[in-house]
């Protein structure tokens, strides 16, 4: 069985794209709106400033006063929520089909009408900083933010999609403003709807709600090419904590690029496959138990978790595996054999057994990650935000097609000495390090919104 | 789904001749199978001097059988894209696992394998062993975690099974070798305690057979039955502050003990805590301490019943230069809501989120697998999806006020401050 059937594409005059997918088995519907923006089109000063806007975005429209907003999908027992990542912003709601006129209202307003009044700006900075704060307490995140930023030279992924502290202190309202105007426009968008809802019904609603607000001039996203790395970089971050943790990032193609689907196979031999749903499927562990890494290092008593992260992205993004050094353990030691370990694939490659393996594990996957209307609105969102639908609609034939060969090219490619960042988390006794206040620390990875 | 929703779940309930209970539901969404199969070995069950037993079980108990070794075992997962999760909660061990319909017939006798015939190997112990020091060294640097740990120590002290760290310390973890690992199965693992529960792209006929080829001839002795002493009443407020001066924010837990699951007030006290701390963006308390005040990207309130009185825990996570500030405003909620209750207009918008919601919540096999669990871990009835809006119907709004004025009492809160604070 597909993993996905195709859903239905239509267009408004205003250039809104829509994505339908009629399915009725529970009396629910899931409307998504993606927009083309995210932390890579934030210029330095700014950093953060999407995700910001993401919160201001729940903050009240013209028609969708202040004191509406709450209980506005809560009243048909809906959930809505919203994230910010690299390439994306999308907010989502899910609730039962009768609110879809509902839902469909308020993504139109807040593509077209959100208010950013000051007071409620100033109020939501100490919000983000709170937020930026909670992710700093994290030894992981931490790591994480410091890995990507030395990854990237050239490239905006490298900084957090939270952004600066600095950044996050100085920024204005109309800084929020004039960035929100300029990339949420019908033309920089994608509507999905998915559930118990008529294709022909959705696109007529979608025009009463979505037509009239006007295109735009699609702001032109970063040109910057991360330039080829020359030599492995190595961060370390010292600060006080009770475990060690170990970071491993190389250079990985974008979803498009070649390689992508190779690398995710070797990701499945190494750590366990996840799958493909930044929404879903990273909340379920991977089956790892009989992976390289996870038997090198864990039932090799040198770490307690090791986990791989793939995500398809616009731009040539990290294949990062994450280690949490087991009590007691060197992070030398923990480095040593995952590198030995991700060298040996770098040489030799896979095992046609070990292929079969990540196979099945990933078909098995896609049928666990596209479980509900949500998760599948998600996918057709992220896809064609990221690349296209229809890489989505194929990724389960692309899955099957990867070849041995194919493998040992990408892991001897991507799995270089001199592509790769390292980084060390490495934990200072309680009570013997300096106490910085805050800085720039964050997460690098998605953030959510409200 | 539409007409399972009108019409109820309706799964099949077939105990098998040695007191084991299956529960089956069909659901043809998605081509998999979610299995849940529980017995209660929770950590409430740890000896008083040993807590850290359950949770440990639960890190080696499917890491070999009798008859296979832990890389069979990891082989049989991996090769069809499953991983086996196995928690240990308070009351109740969970082995559970989603896996394609074609797998069902073998992960279900997997799970059955894992269950009755752990074969707990010393290599396996000592390996877990490390991973839980880990894990429990990196709970001890994370503020949220020690706040709730710490509320949970304070409201129910001397050894009561909720109080206690369900990973154990360091110190016990250490204690714990394969002859207790092995008296906690033979004492805890029983038939007629045993609940599988089976949902997705199977027939439910079919499920009830295989669980009964798989389970219908262990036998086994009663467990003998776990009782939850009430904890002593706190007549007064209490404040403990745990330093952690390495960390950017600070965690608090603000809590009360309240009511059982199987109390008459459950849905009454359900309505409360979704108006004062979990409607849209966390209720009152989210309204006054995200929304207005903008001090805490996080705010909300916790209640989690049990089948012993448990806690209502309200968590925010503040810069430390707030912490004080963000006490006083939810001190002041809770005062309100105690002296002035919850409006008509809040409780029917909490009524109308919670009934509407069910929708949402049975939509996956995952979720109708954990609602039938909880339905026959509380003795709810298998029709308790259809009477559950009628349950919150009619809750009144003396009902909830009565309850509000009874426990939310900031003189007599219960709260612990994780993070950069209060040092000297």
């Amino acid at each position: 069985m597909s993993h996905a059937p195709a859903p239905r594409t239509a267009f408004l005059d205003n250039g809104l794209k829509i994505l339908i997918q009629e399915i009725h088995i529970a009396p629910l519907a899931s409307v998504w709106c993606w927009y083309k923006v995210g932390s890579r089109d934030e210029m330095p000063g700014c950093t953060g400033v999407s995700h910001w806007v993401e919160h201001m975005n729940f903050k009240g429209t013209t028609n969708i006063p202040r004191e509406k907003v709450k209980g506005i999908i809560e009243e048909f027992g809906g959930s809505w929520n919203g994230y910010t990542w690299i390439d994306q912003t999308t907010y989502l709601e899910t609730a039962t089909r009768d609110a879809l006129d509902r839902m469909l209202f308020i993504e139109a307003e807040r593509m077209a009408n959100g208010l950013y009044e000051p007071g409620e700006c100033e109020s939501e900075r100490t919000v983000i900083i709170s937020e930026l704060e909670g992710g700093e307490n994290d030894p992981d995140q931490l790591l994480e933010m410091e890995v990507n930023a030395a990854a990237f030279k050239a490239h905006p992924y490298g900084h957090p999609t939270i952004g600066w502290l600095s950044d996050l202190q100085r920024m204005t309202r109309d800084d929020l403003y004039s960035y929100y105007r300029r990339h949420y426009i019908p033309n920089n968008a994608t509507l999905v709807v998915v559930g118990d809802v008529d294709a022909d019904d959705v696109i007529r609603r979608a025009n009463h709600h979505f037509g009239a607000i006007p295109p735009g001039a699609v702001p032109t996203r970063t040109l910057s090419v991360e330039p080829a790395q020359l030599g492995e970089r190595r961060v370390v971050v010292e600060k006080e904590g009770t475990t060690a943790y170990l970071k491993v990032a190389y250079h990985a193609p974008a979803a498009t690029g070649e390689g992508f689907f190779p690398l995710l196979l070797i990701d499945s031999v190494l750590t366990g496959a996840k799958g493909l749903n930044l929404w879903a499927s990273f909340r379920t562990p991977p089956p790892q138990r009989s992976a390289r890494l996870y038997r090198a290092l864990v039932e090799g008593r040198l770490a307690s978790s090791v986990s791989g992260g793939l995500l398809p992205t616009a731009d040539p993004y990290l294949y990062t595996i994450s280690v949490t050094a087991r009590e007691g353990t060197s992070l030398e030691a923990v480095e040593r054999a995952a590198l030995s370990e991700i060298d040996r694939v770098a040489r030799e490659g896979v095992t046609s057994q070990e292929l079969d393996k990540a196979r099945n594990q990933l078909r098995a996957r896609l049928v666990f990650e596209n479980d509900s209307v949500t998760n599948i609105a998600h996918q057709l969102g992220f896809f064609e935000t990221i690349a296209s639908v229809d890489l989505f609609l194929s990724v389960g034939d692309r899955i099957q097609q990867v070849t041995q060969n194919q493998v040992a090219e990408a892991a001897a490619r991507i799995l270089r000495p001199a592509n790769r960042t390292v980084g060390w988390f490495k934990p200072v006794p309680i009570g013997e390090g300096e106490h910085l206040p805050a800085d720039a620390a964050s997460s690098g990875g998605p953030v959510s919104g409200r | 789904m539409t007409i399972e929703v009108q019409q109820g779940l309706s799964p099949i309930r077939k105990r098998l001749e040695n007191g084991a209970l299956v529960i089956a539901k069909e659901s043809g969404a998605t081509p998999a199978v979610t299995i849940a199969v529980s017995v209660p070995a929770g950590t409430a069950t740890d000896p008083r001097d040993i807590p850290g037993v359950a949770h440990f079980l639960s890190r080696v108990i499917d890491r070999g059988t009798e008859s296979r070794s832990g890389d069979e075992i990891a082989e049989l997962l991996d090769s069809r894209g499953v991983s086996l999760n196995v928690a240990a909660m308070r009351h109740t061990l969970v082995v559970s696992c989603t896996c394609l319909a074609e797998d069902f017939g073998t992960m279900l006798a997997l799970i059955a394998d894992v269950v009755r015939n752990p074969s707990l190997p010393e290599s396996e112990i000592a390996t877990r062993r490390g991973e839980i020091i880990t894990s429990i060294r990196q709970d001890q640097d994370n503020p949220a975690m020690v706040a709730v740990e710490e509320e949970l120590a304070l409201l129910y002290p001397n050894g009561h099974p909720y109080g206690r760290r369900m990973k154990g310390t360091i110190e016990t973890v250490d204690q714990i070798d394969r002859p207790v690992l092995s008296r906690a199965h033979h004492d805890r693992f029983t038939p007629s305690e045993l609940l599988v529960v089976c949902v997705g792209d199977v027939d439910a006929a079919r499920a009830v057979d295989e669980s009964g080829k798989v389970f219908g001839d262990w036998r086994g002795y009663p467990a003998s039955p776990l009782l939850v002493p009430s904890p002593a009443r706190v007549e007064e407020r209490r404040t403990a502050v745990f330093p952690m001066m390495n960390k950017a924010q600070a965690d608090i837990a603000y809590g009360f003990n309240t009511i059982s699951r199987q109390d008459p007030s459950y849905y009454a006290f359900s309505l409360l805590n979704n108006v004062l701390g979990q409607y849209a963006l966390g209720g009152r308390l989210g309204d006054s301490i995200r929304e207005r005040q903008g001090m805490a990207y996080y705010v909300f309130s916790a209640f989690e019943p049990n089948v012993g009185q448990a806690p209502l825990v309200i968590r925010a996570g503040v810069s430390p230069a707030n912490v004080d500030r963000a006490i006083a405003s939810i001190d002041e909620e809770v005062r309100r809501m105690a002296a002035d209750g919850v409006t008509a207009e809040e409780l029917a918008a909490s009524r109308r989120y919670l009934i509407g919601s069910m929708p949402r919540t049975l939509e996956t096999n995952a979720g109708i697998a954990t609602f039938l669990q909880s339905c026959e871990q509380f003795g709810l009835g298998m029709d308790h999806d259809v009477r559950l809006p009628g349950l919150l119907n009619e809750v009144t709004l003396e009902q909830a006020n009565e309850l509000a004025r009874r426990f939310l009492v900031p003189e007599r809160a219960t709260i612990t401050i994780a993070g950069p604070y209060g040092a000297s």
